[in-house]
């Protein structure tokens, strides 16, 4: 006890911080997801689990809830296919690679938002760049381009694209980092034994990578389910629902519906499936284990 | 994440100096590899640097062009007449005060990047040295907030700052971006401490020299890179925070510069070349920072998970 009071000085300020800004609204989140809160803000007393009713209730929650899983697995998964080639390609020497480094790194210091600004400039009929290049290769055949971020459906496949985009550098340096953990006297050994490149790769880096990897996959689920600000600029000013995810769906309800209570309760919904997705994940692949 | 646990733990791979870099490319090129795959790697390389790059070119191209030649029905690659003058008129475009969204941008993450490192050297410092009931708890703490995130818990934080007074301010945010960075400033920085061998601060203590000398006379020096890392992983972080601020920062000339411009999408003519000539000068500062602190990165997001 007296250890304890002695460490309070140099620890107490980063406990009051997470408890006052990261566990105090986790509390306040689902208090409130159970009250019925008027648009100007007053609480109007207990609704028990009436709004979370309404949230299930509403007819657009399941397609929301299935296109947030494709969300999250199409984007995570695709983050890591790319990500085990880029890696790949920087653990090896040649001329540039410090530079080809450097660029990899851009889109994870580079606003999110900015980003995606861009690539929404890039789809825009008539004079957006992208569209204009699909048309002047010849993959589009009407000369104003087509209205990629006008539809849910292509709006949300580029916005994945952008995600995948956006989440390589740091997948990328993860894995990276553990590629130079693998002892190069491995990969001798398995060369010698006459293994091509390609066998020595899947059979003696790969599973050597598995803390890497399940460490930069559980990051990016985390952060993927969370992800915001893409689908807002490429699908937010699209009318309906049939381009959402939860994470967007909560911002509908806080901004333009001003439905405090039901935001609680799908972010109540939202905070347990990651605690979920993430307890389910570490159990199954054990991603702190091998440290 | 067990690395946390075990203070022995030395900073790792991650956490190395650049030089050692070079001179293995050096090495290698020199050795073996045929001068078919090392043209076959530069060639990938060229089209990883270019696809990496892209959007930021577009960005910066379209930054100099003109209002009418980013809106043409033809538009073109390059500009066909570079306005620099872009760069001093956009700062007055109606859509939202830009100059404000950057002095909010730029204060937001100062503090935030302040508060960070008041808070979290010390405790990582505290931590990595010494043994004490509940520091395993605290350790864990700091690992769940890393788990969650801001944009989940905006309904929360909206009542509590509006409860609490503070709702649409730029003090609303600094909390919000100094909590949620807690974790990765505590990590790097703990890893660090950690490396130190304890012998130096037990030298240090028999010299006569306080815990709290032994810290900024003795450690200090030593984890520097760490803090470095903190610090830009900080303010790069909160520069670009996007979800709590939209909520949370209701006035538009609190609003950091993330947040100001998505006002442009959906307007009837967008000033596209506004929107990138801003992202521009919004972005290369911070690609500087973080491409200063590339090697150590990782280090502090995964920390000895990795290894």
């Amino acid at each position: 006890m007296k250890d304890l009071l002695k460490a309070l000085p140099w620890i107490g300020p980063a406990v009051a911080l997470i408890a006052a800004v990261v566990l105090f609204p986790v509390g306040l989140m689902f208090w409130n997801s159970t009250r019925d809160i008027s648009q100007s803000g007053l609480d109007d007393g207990g609704v028990g689990l009436a709004n979370f009713a309404t949230v299930v209730g509403f007819q657009y929650f399941w397609p929301i809830l299935g296109r947030t899983v494709i969300w999250v697995v199409v984007v995570v998964g695709c983050t890591l296919l790319g990500s085990l080639a880029l890696a790949a390609l920087l653990n090896k020497a040649f001329p540039g690679r410090r530079l080809v480094r450097m660029a990899v790194i851009v889109p994870w210091a580079a606003s999110v938002v900015m980003t995606t600004l861009v690539v929404h400039y890039g789809l825009e009929p008539y004079f957006g760049i992208i569209n204009s290049f699909l048309v002047d290769v010849g993959l589009i055949d009407t000369p104003e381009g087509y209205g990629w971020t006008r539809h849910p459906g292509t709006a949300f496949a580029w916005a994945m694209a952008v995600a995948v985009f956006v989440s390589l550098p740091f997948t990328t340096y993860t894995i990276l980092a553990g590629l130079q953990t693998v002892p190069g006297e491995t990969v001798e050994a398995a060369r010698i034994d006459g293994a091509s490149g390609v066998r020595t790769y899947f059979s003696v880096v790969l599973p050597q990578l598995r803390g890497a990897v399940s460490v930069a996959v559980l990051i990016n689920i985390i952060n993927v389910f969370n992800s915001l600000p893409i689908l807002r600029v490429m699908t937010g000013s699209i009318p309906g629902y049939d381009a959402d995810t939860v994470m967007t769906m909560i911002f509908k309800y806080m901004q333009n519906q001003r439905q405090i209570d039901l935001a609680s309760a799908l972010s109540v919904i939202a905070f347990l499936v990651v605690i979920g997705i993430v307890a389910i994940y570490v159990r199954v692949v054990r991603p702190l284990e091998e440290v | 994440m067990a690395a946390i646990t075990e203070s022995g733990t030395a900073p790792r791979e991650a956490t190395r100096p650049t030089s050692g870099d070079r001179k293995r490319v050096r090495k290698y090129t020199s050795d073996q590899v045929p001068l078919g795959s090392l043209l076959l790697r530069m060639l990938a390389g060229l089209v990883v640097l270019v696809v990496f790059l892209l959007p930021y070119l577009i960005m910066f191209f379209g930054s100099v062009k003109t209002k009418a030649e980013i809106r043409s029905v033809d538009p073109s690659y390059f500009p066909r007449e570079w306005h620099w003058d872009n760069y001093v008129t956009m700062w007055a475009t109606p859509e939202t005060p830009l100059l404000q969204n950057l002095v909010s941008t730029l204060v937001i993450s100062l503090c935030a990047t302040l508060l960070v490192l008041a808070v979290a050297l010390p405790a990582s410092y505290y931590t990595a040295r010494f043994r004490f009931p509940g520091r395993l708890v605290f350790l864990f703490l700091v690992i769940v907030t890393q788990m969650v995130q801001p944009a989940v818990l905006t309904s929360g934080l909206f009542r509590q700052f509006i409860a609490w007074g503070i709702l649409d301010t730029w003090a609303a945010m600094i909390l919000v971006n100094a909590a949620f960075n807690l974790s990765f400033a505590v990590w790097i920085m703990h890893s660090f401490f950690a490396g130190i061998p304890k012998e130096v601060d037990e030298a240090a203590q028999l010299d006569g020299a306080g815990t709290f000398a032994v810290l900024t006379k003795i450690n200090l020096p030593l984890v520097w890179p760490g803090i470095v890392t903190a610090v830009v992983f900080t303010f790069v972080a909160s520069w670009n925070e996007f979800a709590a601020s939209l909520v949370l920062l209701t006035t538009a000339g609190n609003q950091p510069l993330s947040v100001a411009l998505t006002k442009f999408v959906g307007q009837y003519e967008t000033s596209w070349h506004y929107v990138f000539g801003v992202s521009i000068v919004a972005i290369v500062p911070v690609v500087i920072l973080f491409m200063a602190i590339e090697k150590r990165l990782v280090g502090g997001l995964v920390a000895g998970s990795v290894k």
